[in-house]
């Protein structure tokens, strides 16, 4: 297509000027966002209130898609409930003897996890969420995964709460907004979630990786004890996540570890609740002694450092913290 | 007596010319809008796993751009930059930087090569493309391994594909801004 007439002008002095004037405003453009790019990178936070406040602004949007999604969901699955009800019936007939069993073998746990309790002398702690929303939206085409949730400070919602689904863990709050928060999901490459092997005390590090699974690092290296179809669950370590929820499952062996699929898929779940941080105190802390050290956190983790820090200064929270709860989720499973 | 002739003569592909004229605020606010809507793709409900969207609001920055390079003026990279990195997951700036350098970079090829055919749009965009999904990447703050880089290539791939569609897309919201709609007074 050729240049509009009279935007290449050689005599028109006025023209050329503004057309001067358009590059120098584009290239101090650039030059400001490079600056501001320099920031956010230097120090995430600083920017954060104002694009949270566009967020808060925008979630309506996010609010209608997400209950169509939903909506539409429930309309195919209603209509696909009335082709196959008969081998559905006898199929939902047999895996309700085989879970009558299950929760038979369920309640004779807790039985035996309530008298352990008792020995101990431990309360029960049971956790109330602190907002049950909706995911609205999430980064599909940026190489971070971040979603957007539909609660903010104003249900309670703060930065580093975990965020959970009935099939396990999904991430945690990375910044809130009045009615909308960012969610830094399991799978991005800054998220790491100190974990450990649901059926003893294998501890490892889940990091997210960029195409939706996550790399389990193993802590105590040497002979790789892991197999695929391992169920990894959070260890507790670091206080940010309570121990026992959900992470991951083996689906690959590596060198120093195993890759995993995360077992609650953000694209699946349509509710997530938020929990309270697990240990505040403990987190808060761990935050004070980081930022009292200089040159011990590294700028661009903005949350995910306190609680591997923990881990890998003190090594005693993970067994301590696991074994006292291993029963209850033994219970729940 | 021209009517008689020819019922066409007093039209043309906008609508009537008798007494009405293309609508400033049309004229002004549709490429903006259509750039922010796009920008917005976050927002729908898919929460992926990994990077598969192709960015929308660059990729339609770009079809305006190439379609009407009067559409746009040249600082127009810095506010869609920055209403795009509120929605995108980058850090803040890098939209900026990276629309804002497009659009000067796009004015002096345009300089260079005033006449293009489709063909060329596409080579050059995907060229765009390719470059903005690299750069974003690597800026986006998130450890870059060499699986990153493979995770680029679908999107990529997706991206090209959709540039034609966004491109004809950008052509009927340019007949939708130039609807003559205004009453001349």
């Amino acid at each position: 297509m050729p240049p509009p007439a009279g935007q290449r002008s050689g005599s028109n002095k006025r023209a050329e000027l503004s057309l001067f004037a358009g590059y120098v405003l584009a290239g101090l453009g650039a030059a400001l966002g490079a600056l501001l790019l320099i920031l956010s990178l230097w120090r995430p936070e600083t920017l954060y209130g104002l694009r949270s406040m566009i967020t808060d602004m925008a979630s309506p949007i996010g609010h209608a898609g997400a209950a169509s999604r939903v909506e539409s969901r429930g309309f195919f699955e209603a209509i696909a409930g009335y082709y196959d009800a008969g081998s559905k019936n006898a199929e939902l007939l047999r895996e309700m003897q085989i879970a009558r069993v299950g929760l038979a073998e369920t309640r004779a746990l807790e039985q035996e996890n309530i008298r352990l309790r008792a020995v101990l002398g431990m309360a029960r702690d049971d956790v109330r969420p602190v907002a049950i929303a909706r995911l609205i939206g999430s980064t599909s085409s940026s190489a971070r995964r971040i979603a957007y949730l539909g609660a903010g400070r104003s249900d309670g919602v703060s930065a580093g709460m975990p965020v959970t689904s009935p099939m396990g863990l999904v991430g945690r709050v990375l910044e809130a907004g009045s009615a909308s928060s960012r969610v830094l999901l399991l799978t991005d490459s800054e998220s790491i979630v100190p974990v450990r092997r649901a059926t003893d005390d294998v501890v490892a590090f889940a990091e997210g990786r960029a195409d939706g699974s996550l790399r389990l690092r193993l802590i105590n290296l040497g002979v790789n004890p892991l197999k695929v179809g391992d169920v990894f669950v959070t260890s507790g370590a670091g206080g940010m996540f309570r121990p026992g929820i959900a992470v991951a499952m083996v689906t690959e062996l590596t060198d120093d570890g195993a890759i995993g699929q995360l077992l609650s898929n953000p694209a699946a779940t349509d509710v997530v609740i938020v929990e309270p941080i697990w240990q505040k105190p403990a987190v808060q802390m761990l935050e004070v002694i980081e930022s009292e050290i200089p040159g011990s956190i590294d700028a661009s983790e903005e949350a995910a450092e306190p609680a591997v820090s923990a881990d890998s200064r003190q090594q005693d929270p993970a067994p301590t913290a696991s074994p006292s709860n291993a029963p209850v989720e033994a219970a729940a499973e | 007596m021209m009517e008689q002739l020819n019922h066409q003569s007093r039209r043309d592909r906008f609508g009537s010319k008798i007494n009405r004229d293309h609508s400033p605020i049309l004229m002004f606010v549709v490429p903006w809008l259509s750039i922010m809507l796009g920008s917005l793709t976050p927002l729908l409900p898919i929460i992926a796993p990994a990077p598969i969207l192709p960015p929308m609001g660059y990729l339609l920055l770009l079809s305006w751009r190439m379609l009407r390079p009067g559409s746009l003026p040249l600082w127009a990279g810095f506010p869609l930059g920055m209403f795009d990195d509120m929605f995108s997951g980058q850090p803040l700036g890098s939209g900026i930087l990276l629309f804002s350098l497009t659009l000067i970079a796009l004015d002096l090829l345009e300089l260079r090569f005033p006449w293009r055919r489709f063909w060329q749009n596409w080579i050059i965009a995907a060229l765009f493309m390719f470059a903005y999904l690299v750069v974003a990447a690597l800026v986006s703050g998130a450890r870059i391994e060499l699986l990153h880089l493979t995770l680029l290539v679908p999107q990529l791939l997706l991206s090209l594909t959709m540039f034609p569609i966004l491109m004809a897309l950008a052509n009927f919201l340019d007949w939708v801004r130039l609807l003559r709609v205004w009453r001349t007074s």
